[in-house]
């Protein structure tokens, strides 16, 4: 935790931790201690005058049909793009991890859409799915699929499940290649000398020692789908058709910013705190008893 | 490899090179779009090579920008955006390299307070709290400024945990050493930790220059001036412009240069990029 050896120095430290200390209070805590506050009042839309209404707020939150429909797309958003996003990393780190000529220049191929903004991922896979000149709804029609995200809620979804995934396989991939080379050699070998075959291998013996990144990986995952796919949503479908892909995230600012209702965007922001909260804590829990093993 | 298995070997290949295929692909169609004639992407199916307008749109792009989307030049923005990018990269270097400091080579009173203080910072993003946050900023008069789409940003959670990590490998023989020869705690840091963490600081820089660069919603709120627009907040308002439709070629040509810096660093500078990346998640 701290050094045998220090230094003594009465205001020396106290000045090193005070820029961090002041941001983080005036740009953290206050904020958020606002939130919660607001979240117990009704403001008039000139912020002349409040009310205080309790948990007001939060129950005509929860009894808005809008915004648990809202809960429902976000966790269907959520666990799509993890799905897809670790279902493909893991399929290209396992064939990487196997090559042993070209292996670099796999990786280097496979790394650099990690750089790439959400925001600028979403707008290009919406041109290319674009219904009247896209090249990938061109493709589509050929097989006998309508796309039409402009009206179609589910496909306008798929969409930005898409985008989303598109952009963070990479980052999956990388720490599922880190994963599969720490996987002792010998255990493969031996298995192999006992005649199992490749694919029985990956079951029994890499998928269970991979199960510790790849519950680290889906905690990540669904942190990112939540709140970072933000961008790639504003740029995009900005929420709709007829709020098809309005997430929580996306829900926050148009309540606030849009439809300046305060008190409402303030609950909202204050339910999603205690989800990032909650989701922190679990991936840390796991952390420690990653380090104790 | 464990045994020689030819049937796989191909089928290993085989998936590697789909995957790459289905990662490069939507970029190689932007960078085709882009050098197009508005009337080339107008009607399916759009051709999928170089047309013969890239230097012509980019130029436009580059000096002029987008009338419908505010006209301002893309240089200027991709200068807003680098300027960001910097900023925060570096104020989050320093920030929290001086807090790990002090917390690890200190006696701090109150140490685990600050620690985790620091540490819910981790938990809270912009994206929850951005109404407050933004009424914040306005009471400081940091709207349409620098400072605005900076200041608010380089408090760092990760970073500090980063350099305190580090900080702890090294051998405390190092500091006794320092103090027989009479250096203080600020000749130290200069002289001997600063040079030792030079590996952690340019793959934190990395990690954080992507995530300075690739911001998107401070500055959707911070900024209603144009001239402080920046490259990847910017093209929502190309996407999204109201009665036109979209001017595909141009929106394609933005989304590639938005994407070059960051992929540049990363592709450039990929050892420290992945070193970055593993351990500022542990």
């Amino acid at each position: 935790m701290q050094k045998r050896v220090i230094f003594r120095s009465k205001s020396l430290p106290y000045l090193l931790v005070l820029p961090q200390i002041v941001i983080t209070l005036l740009f953290f805590f206050w904020p958020s201690y606002q939130a919660l506050e607001s979240s117990f009042f009704i403001e008039d839309a000139f912020g002349f005058s409040r009310e205080w209404v309790g948990l007001r707020n939060y129950a005509e939150l929860f009894a808005d049909p809008g915004y648990l429909r809202s809960f429902r797309t976000t966790l269907v958003f959520g666990l799509s793009v993890a799905a897809l996003a670790l279902g493909m990393s893991l399929g290209l780190a396992v064939a990487a991890n196997r090559v042993l000529r070209a292996a670099q220049i796999y990786r280097t191929l496979l790394i650099w859409p990690y750089a790439v903004a959400p925001a600028l991922a979403g707008v290009i896979w919406y041109f290319l799915m674009n219904p009247s000149m896209g090249i990938v709804a061109y493709w589509l029609d050929g097989l006998g699929v309508e796309w039409n995200h402009y009206v179609n809620g589910d496909q306008a979804l798929l969409l930005v499940v898409i985008a989303a995934a598109w952009k963070q396989v990479s980052y999956n991939f990388l720490f599922f290649l880190a994963g599969l080379q720490s996987i002792p050699k010998s255990l493969i070998e031996a298995a192999a000398i006992d005649r199992a075959g490749p694919i029985r291998r990956f079951w029994t013996i890499t998928l269970p020692l991979l199960s510790p990144t790849t519950f680290f990986l889906l905690v990540v995952n669904l942190v990112y789908a939540f709140f970072d796919t933000f961008a790639l949503i504003h740029a995009t479908t900005e929420g709709g058709p007829a709020d098809a892909t309005s997430v929580l995230v996306f829900r926050v600012y148009n309540t606030g910013f849009i439809g300046q209702d305060y008190g409402s965007s303030a609950a909202q922001s204050v339910v999603l705190m205690t989800l990032v909260i909650g989701m922190t804590f679990v991936q840390f829990r796991y952390v420690e008893r990653k380090v104790t093993y | 490899m464990v045994e020689n298995r030819p049937i796989l070997n191909f089928i290993t290949h085989a998936a590697l090179i789909l995957g790459v295929l289905f990662l490069c692909f939507p970029v190689w169609m932007a960078l085709t779009a882009s050098t197009h004639a508005p009337e080339a992407l107008s009607k399916s199916p759009i051709p999928m090579w170089f047309g013969n307008q890239g230097w012509e749109n980019y130029t436009q792009l580059l000096s002029a920008g987008l009338p419908a989307a505010g006209g301002v030049p893309l240089g200027r923005m991709m200068l807003n955006s680098l300027v960001m990018a910097l900023g925060i990269t570096l104020g989050k270097i320093a920030v929290s390299i001086l807090s790990a400091y002090a917390i690890v080579y200190f006696r701090l009173p109150f140490r685990m307070g600050f620690f985790w203080m620091i540490f819910v910072t981790l938990m809270l993003p912009v994206e929850v709290r951005i109404l407050p946050t933004f009424d914040v900023v306005t009471k400081l008069g940091m709207l349409n400024t620098y400072a605005g789409l900076i200041v608010p940003l380089i408090a760092s959670a990760t970073a500090t945990f980063l350099f305190r990590q580090f900080f702890l490998t090294i051998p405390d023989e190092l500091v006794e050493a320092a103090r027989i020869d009479r250096a203080g705690p600020i000749r130290f840091f200069l002289d001997i930790l600063l040079p030792m963490s030079r590996t952690n600081i340019a793959a934190l820089f990395i990690i954080l220059f992507i995530y300075g660069w690739n911001q998107y919603l401070w500055p959707l709120l911070v900024t209603t001036d144009e001239g402080l627009y920046t490259v990847v907040m910017g093209i929502q308002r190309m996407v999204n412009s109201g009665e036109s439709l979209p001017v595909w070629h141009y929106v394609m040509g933005t989304a590639v240069l938005g994407m070059i810096p960051p992929v540049v660093v990363v592709v450039a500078m990929q050892k420290f990029f992945v070193k970055g990346l593993v351990e500022s998640e542990k």
